[in-house]
């Protein structure tokens, strides 16, 4: 259980850099970090299932979709 | 005046959530906290009812099979509505992503992302066919297969997809998912009734028609989710 | 067993607030779209943590596990599964929007795009 409280903290940590990040790559990547660590929690409360759907889709595709769109308009946040 | 709306919303829905969570002790299931009534049901006669050892498909494919439908009909129009938004005041020649500069990759990672396309797509096909036996399942079988695909469009300049090929597959799969609904509504009385002998459990081919819908649901997803990826890349951004 | 019992509901609230902090202030709208998958991240989370019950293993019946008053339950997992495929799409489908919108406006700035001010 001190597991869950270490990854959440690193959860929430991560959350606040892709709140605070100007380099929009840069939030994104924390954000997939987001979903990596809520992937792993997904694993430890007994949800197989729903980790193996948030590793996919979350840490994966989503993030690579973002990298496209943020390559179509501009990087950094003004 | 923003900041101070933003905050005051924040606090309402903080004190809200805490209050009616502080009545869901997390992790805990005595006598008067027990959520599980329905569940309960679910959990002692799903092998029985299904034959799928796996009760979270069970449940997504048996007791509320009609709801995975409706699921699958939201990302087919969310899939369509961003092809349109993609692709509709077409500018001529904003089609092509290379003429931005990209650099072609090199060798080691375009012979090296070709090697891994099969077996990627037979790792996702293995997850669907496996959904009702082990942790898995059509929408994660089809997400690792869209991955396969981006795998390819991130190594091979210029890949592209043939959105024909995408559109039928995916048809095919959508119409076989209604099909056996209907069916299972004329043999036994309601809608995806679950109209094939269930075999023997722990079996690849048992659980009646759940395979046969997980299949058709991770093509679709699968299909849908690279479709979506391949318009991504494909549109150019007239910027 | 104790320290992390408020702990997951305090995660997933935390990080539903930052994803909702980030939609109401920022004004970037890639960065908007940012904050709705934290808080869509959130939700889930938040759902999965009211299923889980101490001491129970996940609902998959084995050769040798098939005591079903000793597993978690299965609906929330479920309803999250095609939650977190719903969310991807409504993700993309909202990049699309912001695509055309920096097509026609040359801008992510809300401040900036008639009609979004608030």
């Amino acid at each position: 259980m001190i597991y869950i409280a270490i990854l959440t903290v690193a959860m929430l940590i991560a959350g606040v850099g892709a709140y605070f990040f100007r380099d929009l790559i840069a939030a994104v990547v924390a954000c997939a970090a987001v979903s990596l660590i809520a992937s792993v929690l997904f694993y430890l409360l007994q949800a197989p299932d729903v980790a193996m759907a948030e590793a996919a889709i979350g840490a994966g595709l989503t993030t690579a979709i973002f990298v496209i769109a943020i390559r179509k308009t501009g990087r950094y946040e003004k | 005046m923003r900041a101070f709306v933003s905050f005051s919303v924040l606090a309402l829905i903080v004190v809200g959530l805490a209050l009616s969570l502080s009545h869901i002790p997390f992790g805990n299931s005595t006598a008067n906290t027990d959520r599980m009534h329905v569940a309960k049901y679910y959990l002692n006669n799903g092998v029985k009812d299904t034959g799928a050892p796996n009760l979270v498909t069970a449940v997504v494919l048996d007791y509320r099979a009609l709801d995975t439908l409706g699921e699958v009909t939201v990302l087919f129009i969310a899939s369509l509505g961003l092809g349109i938004f993609l692709s509709w005041p077409k500018k001529e020649g904003s089609e092509d992503d290379d003429k931005r500069g990209l650099p072609p990759a090199s060798l080691i990672v375009r012979r090296g992302s070709q090697f891994l396309f099969p077996l990627i797509l037979l790792f996702g096909g293995y997850i669907f066919l496996h959904g009702h036996l082990t942790p898995g399942g059509g929408f994660q079988g089809g997400s690792v297969i869209a991955s396969a695909f981006l795998l390819m469009f991130l190594g091979n300049t210029g890949y592209r997809l043939r959105q024909k090929t995408l559109a039928v597959t995916e048809s095919l799969a959508g119409i076989t998912f209604v099909i056996i609904g209907l069916i299972g509504l004329g043999v036994g009385g309601y809608f995806l009734n679950n109209f094939l002998p269930k075999g023997s459990v722990f079996a690849l081919f048992s659980a009646g028609v759940i395979p046969i819908l997980y299949a058709a649901i991770g093509l679709k997803v699968g299909a849908e989710l690279a479709g979506i990826v391949a318009n991504m890349f494909g549109s150019g951004s007239e910027g | 067993m104790t320290i992390g019992n408020p702990m997951m509901y305090v995660g997933a609230v935390g990080l539903i607030m930052i994803g909702l902090f980030t939609v109401l202030s920022k004004r970037n709208l890639i960065k908007i779209i940012v904050g709705l998958t934290l808080l869509d991240t959130g939700v889930n989370v938040l759902l999965i943590a009211i299923g889980y019950i101490h001491n129970r293993t996940a609902p998959i019946v084995t050769r040798t596990y098939t005591d079903p008053t000793k597993m978690v339950d299965p609906i929330p997992q479920a309803l999250v599964l095609t939650a977190i495929v719903i969310g991807l799409g409504v993700t993309a489908l909202a990049l699309a929007l912001a695509i055309r919108v920096y097509g026609h406006y040359k801008t992510l700035d809300t401040r900036k795009i008639r009609g979004l001010k608030w």
